[in-house]
Parts: structure tokens; C-alpha cells; sequence
């Protein structure tokens, strides 16, 4: 909420100016009632033709005033939803970019696309709304109360009792009728995901024999759903007959008081008239105001699901360092880990415990282990995505936290196993690490990264446009296009988190040895499944449930007859034997 | 599931769309003629009460004029029409209800079971989401848009034709007036919709093209963070932003002049009414002050019918289409039904007896005890198989294999060689077009699909879970096991330890397809899943894809156990899942090219010792 009304206020004119501006149309509005009794108690009793011409030119000029005050109304509402609402995508967009990668990883890709999506929609549509109706409905309601208190006190009685009954009746029923519409909505999701993975699952249904009962469970909760539908709809199906019955009682009412004050002499024909119009607005308003009810309702909770992405901060503080402005110094070790462990927020166990080592500027250390054991992890800890939860993580002889982001990420590159493409032009993904490339520089990385032929054979070369995520690539050219970006960027330190996984055997072999040939003193880290991606670099660390289990050359650790060992010859035995 | 793919029907397709429709609400034909007639006595008593509140307004002259006796006549029988209203109005919604929500569920229901019986070409041609939106969305479209639409359109009618002749009854001069200028205010919507609809249009474009982005970029957000793109990211957004900023204000702004224009034609409606009225008062027309008020309430409502009925056509019209794309799914052709007189299988070499969920009956004798059961001994022979998905392409011809009980084949091959398809056919997910497959000499068309399907223990690459616990998962094929037989095959499937790491262990209720598992776990419960039914015969397809070599290693051994004496097919990329193998069978292009055991065929030195070679060279760099 506190989000919305930040951004509603940049238009703070339009949103005062537009429910005003509705206000005086509805005050034109409440007229109408008044001089048409006039009309009928003067005009026709009178006999006096230019009278009602008079009068008839009056009502028409309350409805140009109306027309008039209306339209500016709804311009101002629209720029106000539309604009606050703009505005808030911006602000969101800014906030998740300011996210690390703990948040984003505990709020979701798909969450988060839906708050800046669809639930901004829902504010806006609700502001808008909100703007053009809350004060227009209720000041017709009371309004029409207060007019028809000027014209006859008993029967501006009926009305007033009236009011209270019908509000209590239309919200009454729809409080009672939204946590039924909720539940039917769950059950439907129920129906829903029952239908889908029959779909997705066909073959495992049908393998496993289990057509029968998968049927079952449908029907019962297809047949569920309608039960809760009929209960949903049966209480709503009250709305109309009582507001039916209501109003018209009113009317009743007005129609007796009526009869017994002009009995009396204290009213006009016309007068009633006037009464029972004031009647059928008042209906009308009430059930506006229930719709906005809904929106607003609707919008609100959308409005706290953005709050709730707004509140939630990014944990990470970045320190002030920048690299050292001397270059690169020699004496340090590029890397070190000193007795880290990662615990990741709200698991249970440690991902990474107690690692320590250190790698030399210059040198290449390759990670292998398991599914889950923590490769990932590891590295991810150099460019500081995530923090450790004890130990230090020290880059060029500094604490990773103490330096500036920028600085970080200027000399730490990483590939990621997702292989991910922006759309543009393959020029325009290439630069991101490094705007002022040359030519010249994405070429020679193309060549390292093996990715020179997939350009070559691109009618527009380097200008070729890539498609939303690079679906225009395949999975192995993506890889390798990624890698190509991370060497654009220059970084001392380059890691290659399982990004060749999608590569044959061979490139990724072409792949590692124009990497060794690169030019300047890069300290790499190669985390793969293969034994055969890691068995040339300088120390290999073997990782085992987030410990190190064993680490040495691929030498040493075949000699040591562990975990390498074992991955090694499942991986070829023949090979092994052979070499 | 915009609106702009809902494509309108032809005429023709419409009208039989509708009479099949009507085909499928017979069974609540009474609750829709309930329903009509409610419609009807609701909107006369709602057309009535404003006459009889005329009448009564007649009877107040003036002072000391007022006819209380009859105004207490007239008031009673407003009180009457109120009563006969309301009611009718009540029961018009609850039969309405229940003929909606009867057939959307009956509809559901039908689709449900059609799923059932529909072939898998039919099903792999489909994508899931457009199918789960036939079931799902353009049922709940077709029983609100049409049901709902239905009685409204009626009552709506009648509202019109009934306004009409009362207000011609009682003034035709005045009822003149209301009806040619209350067309204005449908022109005036006509018009103003048509103009904002480009601008929708652009809108929902602006859209599509500010969500595309936003997906693309926040998926990417961590590649973004990694070279510092954050501001550039944020610039080419506000640029996205600014543009629909514009776009939306437009349209917002030009939809909502419908609401003002409308209620501006209504007032000189309403402003005409009252100087007709009034004027022919004078002039000593017909016309009372109470007849006036008549006309007065007639004209606020009057143009109300008309914009429904206008909304309701098109809702009306999009209903159809559903109904027709519901139509249209539950006539596609179903599989070939079991033969009346198909067999099934009775146990394995070994005795074991078919995994339970075969239904009732007992799989060693037919339900009629016609047939006699086939005793299985895990002999598969394909005889000159041809195969297609679509008929142009030729995929598997002439494929002959005979595999004897026990032998273990496994299938390499280039992608699309037609490893895959080969299982379709052994699973008979698709038929063959020529030739036969025989499993213990008989033609598994003679075989009850079902029957066929539980003598193989199938793990795909897909990874298929359903919504629920690993324990239900992992009892997929055996609902009755107990929790220490599905522990004892998770602990063969090596996935024992990573689920007591779940927080509820085997109770861990995991999402809709696994949700939270990597594909690596996912992977382990699918070959536990297996490894409790354990049937005769098994088809592992890229079942250890997404486990490490060591852990795969691990559960090679289990496998290993698990096919000693049955019949396994397997499907395999890494030539260390294959080298084992009884029988490998080299395919290429839907032949097989090469078969023999490993060092056969790579003394044989030809496609396989190849592409043996190929993966061995990049490794020994």
C-alpha cells in the first residue's frame, strides 16, 4: 500500500482533480429529479408551454455540465492509474534488480514476473476505479437521501431505512459469497491440475495401468468443484430478489407517505415522482459501489503482493574497494577460501562446509563431484552471489566483501550452466561485460569460445538479431556464446560453471586448449561432471556432500584410488586402463 | 487465452455447434424451461410495477383528492407483482445454476474419459496447455457465456418488446420519442468502441512486448548481475514501460467516454420525455402526470436490455466457439478398443504374478474364462515392422529383432534414429503400420493393452511425477505396497537418503511435477517407482541421464539385479550404461545398422566403433 499511494502521488492533481471533477457531475445528476417536478408542478399545472421549454433546455444543460465534468474525470483517473501504476513497474524493476541472488532464488523467476505483470495491471484497473467511484456513488446515495429530505420528511424517511437495508443486503452477500468463490476457485485449480498431468503423464499412466483410478480422482474432484459452485451460486442467486424486494417496498412506502401528504396539501404530484426517481438512483449507485468494492478488494491484495517484494531488502551490503590501482598484484593468491561454509537460508543442512584452499594467480583449478555436491555453490561464492556463512572468501587478498560491486564483478566473470541470451543483435550480448570491444577482441573470443563458426554462418555476422532468450539458438551455441561473453569481459578470474555441458567431447576439448592459449595471466575454475574437462588443469578439487574430499592432479588423485577414481573409470574404464 | 485467438464460427459450424449443444443440456431441459419461464413472469412484474405506480400516482390530485381506496388496491397489487418478481427472479438464478454448473461438470467429465481412450499420436500432436484449456477454460466459458447468456438474451427480449408495447398502449407520441433517440446511445457505444479497439490493440501489443521483456529479464538476472548490466536493463525496460504508458493511457482514456456519452444520450432521452410529456399535458393530450412517470422509469431502463443484449451476443458467440473446440476434442478418433476377445498374461518365468492395479479381475484367467491367460517368458520378436508418425516421412521400415528371454538390448544411436519410437511400439502407445510385434509368440494387438503394459517396468527421461507425496509417487504402480516395501526400493534406487533429507521424508508432499527435486532426483523416484511393481520385462529409456556417473554407477548394480532374467530394453547415450549389454543394436534412420555385443562390434569397426571412438578421443585430450 505504502508503495502505491508513493508512486499515486507523482499525480497527486489528476487524483484529487478526477474524483472531484465526478463529484460535480454527480451534483448535476441530483438535479435532474428536482426540476423535473418542478416541471410537472408548475409547467403542467400552469399550463405554461415556454416554462417547460425553460426547464426541458435546463435539464439538457445539467446533462452538457455532467458530460463535461465526466470526461475530464475519467482523462484524470486514467492518467492517474496509468501513470502511478508506470510508475511502480519502474520502481519494481529497480528494486529486483537490486536483489542478490539469495532473493531471487527465494522469491521465484515466476513470482516475481507476475508481480510486475499482471498484479500491476489489477492495481491500476483498481486505482482507476477507486478514483472514478468512491466519492461519486456515495454522494449520490446521500445526496439523493438529503434531496429527498428538502422535498417531504416522511417519505425522505422510507429512504432512509431503505439505504441502510439495501447496503446491508448487497455487502452482506457478497461477504459471504467471496470465501465460497475463493474455495471454488481452489477446487477448480484441483480439476485443473488433474487434467494437465494426466496429459503430461500420459505414458507413465498408462504404463503403470492407472487410466481407472486417474478417472476417479477427476470425477470426485470435478464433481466436488460443482457442489461448491452450487453453494457459491445459491447465495448469490439471493442478490437480485432481495434488492428487488427492497426497492420496491421503499417504493411502496413512498407511494403511501406520498398519497397521505398531498392528501394533506403538503406535496405535489410531481413531488413523488421526484421521490421515486431518487429511489431507483440510489439502487443503481449501491450496486455500482459493491462492483468497486470487489475491484478494490482485488487490487488491494495485489497491491500487498508487490508491498510484499518492495519490503523485502536486499541483505547484501557491498564494501567501497576497488582493485588495486597498481594492476594485478603478484604476490597474492587469486583465490582463497578460508574454512568456508554455506548455508542456504531456510535449509537445513550446510551446502558447503569447512572449505579451504587457496588457488595461484595464473592457474586453472578444476571442480568435479555429484549432482549436489556443491560445485555450483563453490563458485558461486567468488563473485560473491552468495555470502558465506562462516570462513572468508578472499579475492586478490581480499575479502570479497569488502569490495565494490562493480570492482568484483569487473574481475571475476562467470559462465553459467544456464546458458542465457538477451534479445538483440549477438554483438549486443557479447559487449555486456565490456561496451567498448572491438571487432577484432569478439572475434578472438568467438575463436576461443569455438563460437566463430556459428557467427560466420549468420547472414548478418555479428548484427545477426538474437530472439527472446536465444530460443534462435541451440542449446550447445548458446553455451558457447556465453563463454565467448565472459572473455569479452576480460576478467582475471574466469569461471566456467558446467558451461560446456552441451558441448561433444571434442569441442569441449578444442574448447579447454584455446582457453590455456589465451593470452594473460587468468586464473581459471572449470567445474564440470566429466572427468576428462578437469583432468588437465593444475589442482582439482573433489567434492563430496559440500566437503572436500580429495584434491591433488588428476595424478595424484587417480594414484589415491578415491572418489576420482571412481568418477574417472565410470566414466571411462577403458581409457583409464589404456592410459 | 486472449481474446483475440477465440476466432468467430462460420455460420454454419455455429448452428451445429448449437444443436449439439442442445443434445447435451437435455438431460436439465426442465430447469431451462423452468428457467424461461421465470425469466418471463420476472421481467412482466418488473415491466408492471412502474404502470401500476402511474396508476397510483394518478389517484393523488391533489389537496384532499387522493383516492386511498384505490391507491390501497393498487399498492396490494404491487405488493402482488413484487412477490410473483422476486420469486421468479430467485428461482430463474437457481436453475440457472444448476443447468450451468450440471453441464460444465458433465462436459468435464466427458472430457476427462476421452482423454482416456485418446491414441498418443493424438495426444503428442496436442500441446497439453491447449487441451487443458479446451477441459478447463472454454468449458467454464461455455456454461457462464452460454447459459448464463441465454436467459439473459431471453429476458432481454422480452424486456424490449415489452417496454415497446406499453409505452405504444399508453402514450405512442412519448414511446415515439424514447424510441428514436434511445438507438443514439447504441450508435454512440458502437462508435466509440470501434475507434478504441486499434487502441486496445496497440495496448495489448505494448503489452505482450513489456511482459516478454520483463520474463526475458528477469529470468536472466543473474547473467545481468555478472557483468553489471543493471542500469542498461533498467534503461531498455523504462523505454518498454513509457511506450505502454502511452498506449494504455489512450485506450483507458477513449473506453471510458462509452460510460459518460451513454448516460449523456439518457439524459436527453429522459430531457425529451419529460417536454413531450409535459407539453401533450398541456395541449390536453392523454397524458397524466403518473403516466409521465411511466414513461420516465421506462426510459432509464429502456436502453439497459439493449446494451446487454449486445454484450451478450458476443458472449454468446464466443461460447459457441468453445463449445465447438470441446466438440471437436470429444469427436477425435479414439484408440482401437482391446479386442473382445484379447488375452492377457499370466505370470513370468520366475512365478512372479502381475503388480496389483490390473482391476479386479485375476490376471491369471480372463474375467469370461474364455481366453486362456498367456504364460510370458519374456520372448519379444519384431517381424518386418514399418513405422510412421506421419505418412510422408518413412521412419522405422523393415525392422525385424528377435530378443530371447532374459537378453538385455540395448539401443544406440544419432537423435531422431528412432530409439524412441521403437519403445512407443513395444508399449503399443503406437500401432504399427506393417508387421507385427510378438511377446511370447503372441501379437500384442491380441493382447488387452493393459495387460501388455504392466508386464514392462518403464523409466522414461521424461521425469513424470504427480501432485503428491514420494511415498504415493513411488507406489504409482502398486497403491496397496506398504511403507517398508517403498522404502526398500528407494533404498535400491539410491534415492533412500536424499528423501530422509526431505523435510517430512516419505511424506514430503512434492509439487505438480516434481516442483522443488532436481531432475536428478526426480530421475531416482521414477526408477523407484519401478523397482517396487517390478514387472517381467523392462524399458529404460535415458533413465540415468540426469544422475551422476558414480551415483548411476550405484544404481547400475540394482539394475544390473533387477534385469538378471528379464527381458530389458535400454536406451542410452553414455556407452558405459551400454557396453554391458547383451545385444546392441546400432540404429540409424529407423534400420539397424549394426548389432552384436560391444567388442564385436567394435572389432567389426564400423558406425559404432565410430562413434565409440569419437566420445573416447575427446576424453583422452
Amino acid at each position: 500500500m505504502r508503495f502505491l499511494l508513493e508512486n499515486l502521488k507523482i499525480y497527486r492533481k489528476e487524483a484529487i482533480l478526477a474524483p472531484a471533477l465526478k463529484m460535480l457531475e454527480a451534483f448535476f445528476d441530483l438535479f435532474v429529479p428536482l426540476v423535473t417536478a418542478d416541471i410537472i408542478n408548475n409547467g403542467i399545472a400552469g399550463g405554461n408551454a415556454e416554462y417547460i421549454w425553460i426547464r426541458t433546455g435546463l435539464l439538457i444543460l445539467l446533462g452538457i455540465f455532467g458530460l463535461a465534468a465526466s470526461i475530464t474525470a475519467q482523462y484524470f483517473a486514467a492518467k492517474a492509474a496509468i501513470g502511478a501504476s508506470a510508475s511502480m513497474r519502474k520502481g519494481l524493476f529497480r528494486h529486483i534488480e537490486s536483489f542478490g541472488f539469495g532473493e531471487l532464488d527465494a522469491l521465484g523467476t515466476g513470482t516475481l514476473i507476475t508481480r510486475m505483470t499482471s498484479d500491476i495491471n489489477q492495481v491500476q484497473n483498481g486505482i482507476n476505479l477507486f478514483l472514478r467511484l468512491f466519492l461519486r456513488s456515495p454522494f449520490i446515495v446521500f445526496g439523493s437521501v438529503i434531496m429527498a429530505f428538502t422535498i417531504s420528511i416522511p417519505a425522505a424517511v422510507c429512504l432512509l431505512i431503505a439505504v441502510p437495508l439495501l447496503s446491508l443486503v448487497i455487502f452482506g452477500i457478497m461477504k459471504l459469497t467471496r470465501p465460497r468463490y475463493r474455495r471454488t476457485q481452489e477446487a477448480l485449480d484441483g480439476v485443473t491440475t488433474q487434467v494437465r498431468e494426466n496429459l503430461t503423464g500420459v505414458r507413465v499412466v498408462r504404463a503403470f495401468g492407472r487410466e481407472k483410478s486417474e478417472t476417479e480422482i477427476f470425477r470426485s474432484r470435478n464433481h466436488l468443484l460443482t457442489q461448491k459452485q452450487l453453494v457459491a451460486g445459491r447465495i448469490s442467486a439471493l442478490m437480485n430478489p432481495m434488492t428487488f424486494v427492497l426497492v420496491n417496498l421503499a417504493l411502496i412506502a413512498i407511494l403511501k407517505t406520498g398519497a397521505a401528504e398531498i392528501q394533506l396539501g403538503n406535496l405535489a404530484q410531481g413531488n413523488v415522482v421526484a421521490l421515486v426517481n431518487y429511489l431507483s438512483q440510489i439502487l443503481i449507485e449501491l450496486v455500482k459501489l459493491a462492483n468497486l468494492i470487489v475491484t478494490v478488494t482485488r487490487a488491494l491484495a495485489s497491491a500487498d503482493r508487490v508491498q510484499g517484494v518492495i519490503d523485502r531488502k536486499p541483505v547484501m551490503q557491498y564494501g567501497r574497494a576497488l582493485p588495486d590501482p597498481d594492476g594485478v598484484p603478484v604476490n597474492v593468491p587469486a583465490v582463497v577460501f578460508d574454512h568456508v561454509s554455506l548455508t542456504y537460508p531456510g535449509a537445513g543442512a550446510e551446502s558447503l562446509s569447512d572449505i579451504h584452499f587457496s588457488a595461484k594467480i595464473g592457474s586453472s583449478i578444476g571442480v568435479i563431484g555429484g549432482t549436489g555436491s556443491g560445485k555450483s555453490s563453490l563458485v558461486n561464492l567468488i563473485p560473491r552471489f552468495y555470502d558465506a556463512s562462516k570462513g572468508s572468501v578472499r579475492v586478490f587478498g581480499r575479502d570479497v566483501r569488502e569490495y565494490e560491486k562493480k570492482a568484483l564483478h569487473g574481475c571475476v566473470a562467470v559462465v553459467l550452466q544456464k546458458a542465457q541470451l538477451f534479445s538483440g543483435t549477438i554483438r549486443s550480448n557479447l559487449i555486456m561485460g565490456r561496451p567498448d570491444a572491438t571487432d577484432e577482441e569478439l572475434w578472438e573470443a568467438l575463436r576461443a569460445a569455438q563460437a566463430d563458426e556459428i557467427v560466420k554462418h549468420k547472414a548478418r555476422g555479428l548484427d545477426e538479431p538474437v530472439e527472446q532468450g536465444g530460443r534462435n539458438f541451440s542449446g550447445g551455441q548458446k553455451q558457447r556464446l556465453t563463454i565467448a561473453r565472459a572473455l569479452i569481459a576480460q576478467p582475471q578470474i574466469l569461471i566456467l560453471d558446467d558451461a560446456a555441458s552441451a558441448l561433444d567431447y571434442a569441442t569441449d576439448a578444442a574448447l579447454r586448449k584455446a582457453l590455456r592459449e589465451l593470452p594473460g595471466n587468468r586464473t581459471v575454475f572449470i567445474v564440470s561432471q566429466r572427468a576428462s574437462s578437469v583432468m588437465a588443469c593444475d589442482e582439482i578439487l573433489v567434492l563430496d556432500e559440500g566437503r572436500i574430499a580429495e584434491h591433488g592432479t588428476h595424478q595424484e588423485l587417480l594414484r589415491a584410488d578415491g572418489i576420482y577414481r571412481d568418477i574417472y573409470m565410470s566414466q571411462f574404464r577403458k581409457a583409464g586402463a589404456a592410459g | 487465452m486472449t481474446k483475440n485467438n477465440r476466432k468467430r464460427l462460420p455460420r454454419k459450424e455455429q448452428r451445429a455447434a448449437f444443436k449439439r449443444l442442445l443434445g447435451t443440456l437435455r438431460p436439465y431441459r426442465l430447469y431451462i424451461a423452468v428457467s424461461l419461464l421465470a425469466a418471463a413472469v420476472s421481467v412482466a412484474g418488473q415491466l408492471l410495477i412502474p404502470i401500476e405506480t402511474g396508476r397510483a400516482i394518478d389517484q393523488m390530485l391533489g389537496k384532499s383528492g387522493v383516492n386511498f381506496p384505490m391507491i390501497g388496491k393498487i399498492l396490494l397489487l404491487i405488493g402482488l407483482y413484487i412477490g410473483l418478481s422476486a420469486f421468479a427472479q430467485w428461482i430463474l438464478g437457481i436453475c440457472n445454476n444448476r443447468a450451468a454448473f450440471h453441464v460444465a461438470r458433465d462436459l468435464r467429465d466427458r472430457c476427462m474419459e476421452k482423454i482416456g481412450h485418446l491414441p498418443l499420436s493424438y495426444l503428442d500432436t496436442h500441446p497439453t496447455g491447449d487441451l487443458v484449456s479446451r477441459v478447463i477454460a472454454d468449458v467454464e466459458l461455455l456454461s457462464d457465456g452460454l447459459l448464463m447468456g441465454f436467459t439473459q438474451f431471453f429476458s432481454g427480449i422480452l424486456t424490449i418488446v415489452g417496454t415497446l408495447f406499453f409505452m405504444l398502449v399508453v402514450n405512442w407520441v412519448i414511446a415515439l420519442v424514447v424510441i428514436c433517440v434511445t438507438p443514439l446511445s447504441l450508435l454512440v457505444a458502437a462508435f466509440i468502441a470501434k475507434k478504441t479497439f486499434r487502441y486496445f490493440h496497440d495496448q495489448s501489443e505494448a503489452r505482450g512486448g513489456e511482459t516478454a521483456l520483463v520474463s526475458e529479464h528477469i529470468d536472466g538476472m543473474k547473467v545481468i548481475h555478472a557483468f553489471g548490466w543493471e542500469e542498461k536493463s533498467q534503461a531498455a525496460f523504462e523505454q518498454v514501460d513509457e511506450e505502454l504508458e502511452k498506449r494504455a493511457l489512450k485506450a483507458t482514456f477513449y473506453s471510458s467516454l462509452t460510460n459518460p456519452s451513454t448516460r449523456f444520450v439518457n439524459s436527453v432521452v429522459y430531457a425529451g420525455v419529460v417536454l413531450a410529456g409535459s407539453l401533450n399535458a398541456i395541449l390536453g393530450g392523454s397524458i397524466t402526470v403518473g403516466r409521465l412517470s411511466i414513461f420516465l422509469s421506462y426510459a432509464n431502463q429502456y436502453t439497459k436490455p439493449f446494451n446487454e443484449i449486445s454484450g451478450v451476443i458476443t458472449e454468446m458467440q464466443n461460447a459457441l466457439a468453445c463449445a465447438s473446440r470441446i466438440f471437436e476434442f470429444l469427436d477425435a478418433e479414439e484408440e482401437v478398443p482391446d479386442k473382445a476377445d484379447a488375452r492377457v498374461f499370466a505370470g513370468h518365468p520366475e512365478g512372479q504374478v502381475l503388480p496389483a492395479g490390473s482391476g479386479g479381475s485375476s490376471p491369471v484367467s480372463d474375467p469370461n474364462g474364455n481366453v486362456p491367460a498367456i504364460i510370458l517368458d519374456g520372448h519379444v520378436a519384431l517381424t518386418n515392422v514399418a513405422f510412421r508418425y506421419v505418412p510422408e516421412t518413412p521412419l522405422i521400415e523393415r525392422f525385424s529383432l528377435e530378443v530371447r528371454p532374459g537378453q538385455r538390448v540395448a539401443i544406440v544411436g544419432p537423435t531422431g534414429c528412432g530409439k524412441t519410437t521403437l519403445i512407443n511400439l513395444l508399449m503399443r502407445f503406437y500401432d504399427v503400420n506393417k508387421g507385427s510385434i510378438r511377446v511370447s509368440g503372441v501379437d500384442i494387438r491380441d493382447v488387452q493393452r493393459r495387460s501388455l503394459r504392466a508386464s514392462y517396468g518403464m523409466v522414461l527421461q521424461d521425469t513424470w511425477l504427480k501432485a503428491g507425496t514420494i511415498a504415493e509417487n513411488i507406489a504409482y504402480g502398486c497403491p496397496d505396497a506398504g511403507r517398508e516395501q517403498i522404502v526398500a526400493a528407494a533404498k535400491e534406487a539410491r534415492a533412500h537418503g536424499f528423501i530422509c533429507r526431505l523435510p517430512n521424508g516419505y511424506d514430503t508432499v512434492i509439487a505438480e511435477d516434481g516442483g522443488q527435486l532436481s531432475q536428478g532426483e526426480k530421475q531416482l523416484l521414477c526408477i523407484a517407482r519401478v523397482m517396487l511393481s517390478l514387472p517381467p520385462m523392462l524399458i529404460l529409456d535415458e533413465a540415468t541421464s540426469s544422475i551422476d556417473t558414480r551415483t548411476e554407477m550405484k544404481i547400475q548394480e540394482a539394475f544390473a539385479r533387477m534385469m538378471q532374467g528379464r527381458t530389458s530394453f535400454i536406451v542410452a547415450h553414455r556407452l558405459s550404461t551400454i557396453r554391458e549389454a547383451d545385444v546392441i543394436l546400432v540404429m540409424r534412420d529407423g534400420h539397424i545398422v549394426e548389432q552384436g555385443n560391444h567388442d564385436e562390434l567394435l572389432a567389426a569397426g564400423g558406425f559404432y566403433a565410430r562413434l565409440y571412438n569419437a566420445q573416447f578421443e575427446g576424453m583422452a585430450i
